[in-house]
């Protein structure tokens, strides 16, 4: 099972990458964008785990290792 | 008194450690593989910098995931001094042995160069030999330092006297013109509450001999061998 997580920074937080790339896209004379952000995409493939069990896994996952809850957010997606 | 550095798969700043303990302060250091889990004996545990792991994910993520790690942890609790030095003192973070987290400097810039810090609290292990509010100067080289904690953790930081090097101007100011990556209050170096485990993004270990510029960061080591000094005394 392909799981696509989605991790973001949370709002509030500044995102210095976001903001240069907002320049950079202004300096190109995309004058409509107001924000970037940039966050990080991560793919995972998933064997052997009943579907009941399959959300508080990657919960469990994203809050160990892969999302830093103090500046981070992430969603989810199960690609069957 | 004997020293450990935990040596990381990218911890690069492990010899400097290793030099500045057996070489100038003259006592007795070992590495310590990060699969290993045997800390007894040690009396200090030093965190070194670098890049555990490629910096991969995010800085120190890994990195606390190492079997050593555990051990540390379990070694803080008991009240062993503790002391990570930038990649070290992310990896404190990101084991929550220290609180907040590292964003990216605010310029995007890797910066690597001296700056001046005021010590903010010298009732610590690490602190001692310095005297109240004494700015000193040390190397950092970071592309991730930029300090971030919600308000309540500042405010409780500040409360318990946990922030101890802040970045300042020569003349003592903490002030954003002198905040080299755009860390929250300046923030350099914080201890946990109970004041033996600090992590710091300055480089002490880089400037404990003259010939290097300066002997600033030598004063940590000293501490803690005086601190450690005045424990057995007691005891």
């Amino acid at each position: 099972m392909l799981v696509k997580i989605y991790v973001t920074f949370r709002e509030g937080i500044l995102d210095p990458q976001g903001k240069a790339v907002l320049h950079s896209l202004h300096t190109l004379g995309y004058k409509s964008v107001e924000d970037v952000r940039i966050g990080r995409y991560i793919e995972l493939n998933i064997n052997d785990t009943p579907e009941e069990e399959m959300d508080s896994k990657i919960r469990e996952m994203c809050s160990k290792l892969l999302v830093n809850p103090i500046i981070e957010d992430f969603r989810y997606e199960v690609v069957r | 008194m004997k020293f450990g550095i935990i040596v990381f798969p990218g911890s690069n700043c492990d010899h400097d450690c290793y030099h500045m303990v057996k070489h100038v302060l003259g006592k007795p250091a070992s590495f310590i593989w990060h699969k290993e889990e045997d800390l007894s004996g040690l009396d200090v545990v030093l965190l070194p910098g670098g890049f555990s792991y490629g910096d991969y994910l995010r800085a120190g993520a890994i990195a606390r995931f190492s079997p050593v790690m555990k051990s540390v942890g379990k070694f803080a609790e008991e009240g062993g001094l503790v002391l990570g030095i930038c990649n070290g003192f992310q990896i404190l973070l990101e084991a929550g042995l220290l609180p907040g987290t590292m964003l990216r400097n605010r310029s995007l810039k890797f910066i690597c160069k001296d700056v001046h810090l005021r010590v903010d609290n010298i009732n610590t292990p690490f602190t001692l030999d310095y005297f109240e509010n004494q700015i000193i100067k040390m190397p950092i080289a970071h592309a991730e330092g930029n300090y971030y904690a919600d308000e309540e953790t500042l405010t409780k930081l500040q409360k318990n006297n946990q922030i101890v090097f802040r970045y300042s101007g020569t003349d003592g100011r903490i002030t954003d013109d002198v905040n080299p990556n755009g860390a929250a209050g300046n923030i350099a170096g914080i201890c946990n509450e109970q004041g033996n485990v600090l992590g710091m993004m300055p480089h002490p270990e880089r400037c404990g001999e003259k010939i290097l510029g300066g002997r600033d960061g030598y004063t940590i080591f000293e501490s803690i061998v005086h601190y450690s000094e005045k424990i057995l005394n007691k005891r």
